[in-house]
């Protein structure tokens, strides 16, 4: 087998260019479906460190009007729905999979919020104790709330780096004043997260679908949040867990119990925003698309194959005499079959690694020229090298028995 | 006997036609024997050779090699007894163009399954009886006639087999190439070898110890004139 392979090698390198040219077809089908393959690999690891690469195991609980997320900022605080309580927090900390509960108010767009005469557009929460504990966040410099902050509804405010730079362009900030509405806060302090996360945005339908977390946020206590805002408005609720795989699950629990225990109307209902379901699915979509393209691709491939088939037919014709010699010498048909299956499997083989080296190169300048994530796939290349190897063996294998079958009479004497 | 042929039969389909290229040969052949077979083109001679060196099975008759009738053997069976039985030697030499002297010569053991180590050392050895031992790297394209032959030689020769089959041995060789050359099969028959021989010349196939005629399939020896029993 080795001597086969030797002797394979020595052939496709005797002739050099025909057997570039013969791999050229697998080649470029391999090179295809490895940048395919890289691009859908590299988008669907995007879109899973963008939703969830915060490392942050905590699923966000809001309240949904029919199948639509409810938006305080615009909508009327709703009927029949209860604020929570302290008693909901100890219930749902009795749930399963929940290890830390937390309810903030959120406006999404900020508007009226200035500091002198710089708008700020990012996010406004109202916050209890544990938000930044669930989170993750950490004090830059400052100091976080006190219990008198939320005792007495001080008009302090937190805020992340992001708003720290685009308000106070890196300057401390610690005890400047920032308007929202007519009422004046103070800033005690700045936070950020311990794992400081920014997602890639590369396209319009990524920046909507990820710029909430890029706009900055800034924190006040929940119970200041009425003075400025209104009362009476149902909180989110954060749930955090011990594992991103129990993130389902409690988001689920956490949601049935808000819907049946807090809400009498029918329209409304609680409900988990699941990030590893939400990733699956902007993953399949962006697989599915690509899928058909590896299809294509593959159509490349048998044609690479039906190529090494038409040459390996050539050299079974222009070997005939060696063939001939050594059967009369003693080579058995299997002996010779397997030294034709050996050279077009070498020869795809070699083309299978070149396709997956060109492959990988090409993903690499796509995502360099046009923005595109790209991520190695192991098991595609590994699957691309043996999947050549198979076509080499299918396609070689009308060539290798006709080679086996020559009549060794008749391979001599032909000149 | 090392060969016997009893009513041998060949026939070939040529169209609608059937050829019968060989009739009712019968020829015994002993260890050490060393006969030539002449005949014109179209004889039959080839055909005769390509039987006896089981490339081939007759319509008819049997063929005992060695105590095996190899008329009935399959193509596995016959690849063994090329392998091992038989050495071929033919006009043109084909030696494998990208094998180096030695691999060529070893390249019947490797087929035999001997061991890497072992092939070279015989195949050297073989090489040396041919009078190339200094030559056993070298490349088909840089050995002249005589010598690309005698590699041949050494190559059918190698796996000591019981009987050397050549055909037109200096058909593609200058006189003096072949002169040297069948000096070498006397040598080797003088060794013990059996060789049969395949010409058209007739200085050629007397240096063979007995010659036979062929004609329209039909064997007869030189003298007696009829078919040898």
């Amino acid at each position: 087998m080795f001597e086969n392979i030797t002797l394979s090698f020595q052939s496709v390198w005797s002739h050099k260019v025909r057997s570039f040219l013969t791999m050229l077809g697998i080649i470029i089908g391999i090179a295809s479906i490895i940048t395919i393959v890289s691009t859908i690999k590299g988008t669907n690891d995007q879109i899973k460190q963008n939703l969830i690469g915060s490392g942050v195991n905590a699923v966000v609980v809001s309240l949904y009007q029919d199948d639509y997320q409810y938006d305080m900022q615009y909508s009327p605080v709703p009927s029949g729905v209860s604020v929570l309580t302290e008693e909901d927090r100890e219930e749902l900390l009795k749930l399963e999979k929940i290890e830390s509960v937390s309810f903030f108010n959120k406006r999404s767009w900020a508007d009226n919020v200035y500091y002198q005469n710089t708008a700020y557009s990012g996010e406004v929460y109202g916050v209890d104790e544990y938000y930044f504990d669930i989170y993750g966040y950490k004090l830059s410099y400052g100091r976080f709330f006190m219990d008198s902050d939320y005792a007495e509804n001080r008009k302090v405010l937190l805020i992340d780096s992001t708003v720290c730079q685009n308000l106070f362009g890196g300057a401390n900030p610690i005890g400047e004043t920032i308007e929202i509405g007519e009422d004046a806060f103070t800033v005690i302090g700045v936070i950020g997260q311990s794992s400081e996360f920014t997602p890639v945005i590369n396209s319009l339908s990524d920046y909507y679908m990820y710029m909430d977390q890029s706009g900055g946020k800034m924190f006040m206590p929940y119970s200041t949040w009425p003075v400025v805002y209104r009362f009476d408005e149902p909180q989110t609720v954060a749930v955090g867990t011990a594992s991103t795989d129990d993130m389902t699950k409690a988001g689920q629990v956490a949601a049935d119990y808000l819907t049946s225990n807090k809400i009498t109307s029918s329209t409304f209902s609680y409900r988990s925003q699941d990030l590893l379901e939400q990733a699956k699915q902007l993953q399949e979509m962006s697989t599915s698309t690509n899928r058909q393209l590896v299809w294509i691709a593959g159509i490349s491939l048998i044609v690479g194959g039906i190529g090494v088939m038409n040459i390996m037919l050539v050299t079974v014709t222009e070997r005939t005499r060696e063939i001939g010699l050594k059967k009369a010498i003693g080579a058995k048909k299997k002996r010779i079959l397997r030294q034709f299956l050996t050279e077009a499997a070498v020869l795809t083989s070699l083309g299978g690694i070149l396709g997956v080296i060109v492959g990988i190169a090409l993903a690499q300048l796509l995502s360099y020229l046009m923005q595109t994530p790209t991520a190695i796939s192991v098991p595609a290349i590994i699957i691309a090298v043996v999947f050549s190897m198979i076509i080499g063996i299918l396609f070689g294998l009308i060539p290798a028995v006709k080679a086996s079958n020559l009549n060794p009479i008749d391979a001599l004497r032909r000149e | 006997m090392l060969l016997e042929l009893t009513d041998i039969n060949k026939d070939y389909p040529q169209g609608k036609d059937v050829v019968h290229v060989l009739k009712d040969i019968n020829l015994s052949v002993e260890e050490g024997d060393y006969i030539a077979i002449m005949g014109p083109s179209g004889s039959g001679k080839t055909t005769l050779m390509n039987l006896m060196g089981c490339l081939d099975v007759p319509t008819s008759g049997t063929y005992i090699l060695d105590g095996e009738n190899v008329a009935e053997a399959n193509d596995n069976r016959l690849a063994e007894i090329r392998n091992g039985k038989i050495g071929f030697v033919f006009q043109s030499f084909y030696l494998l163009p990208k094998l180096s002297a030695i691999d060529n010569v070893a390249l019947p053991l490797l087929y035999a399954g001997v061991s890497k180590k072992e092939r070279r050392e015989r195949a050297k050895v073989a090489l040396e009886n041919v009078g190339l031992g200094d030559r056993i790297d070298f490349m088909p394209n840089q050995l002249s006639g005589g010598q690309s032959q005698r590699v041949a030689i050494a190559r059918a020769m190698v796996t000591n087999p019981k009987v050397l089959f050549a055909d037109e041995p200096t058909g593609a060789l200058d006189s003096v190439s072949g002169e040297q050359i069948m000096e070498l099969f006397a040598e080797l028959n003088a060794n013990g070898a059996t060789i049969v021989m395949i010409t058209h010349e007739r200085s050629i196939a007397d240096c063979a110890k007995k010659i036979y005629f062929i004609k329209d399939g039909q064997l007869s020896s030189e003298r007696g004139g009829t078919s040898n029993g």
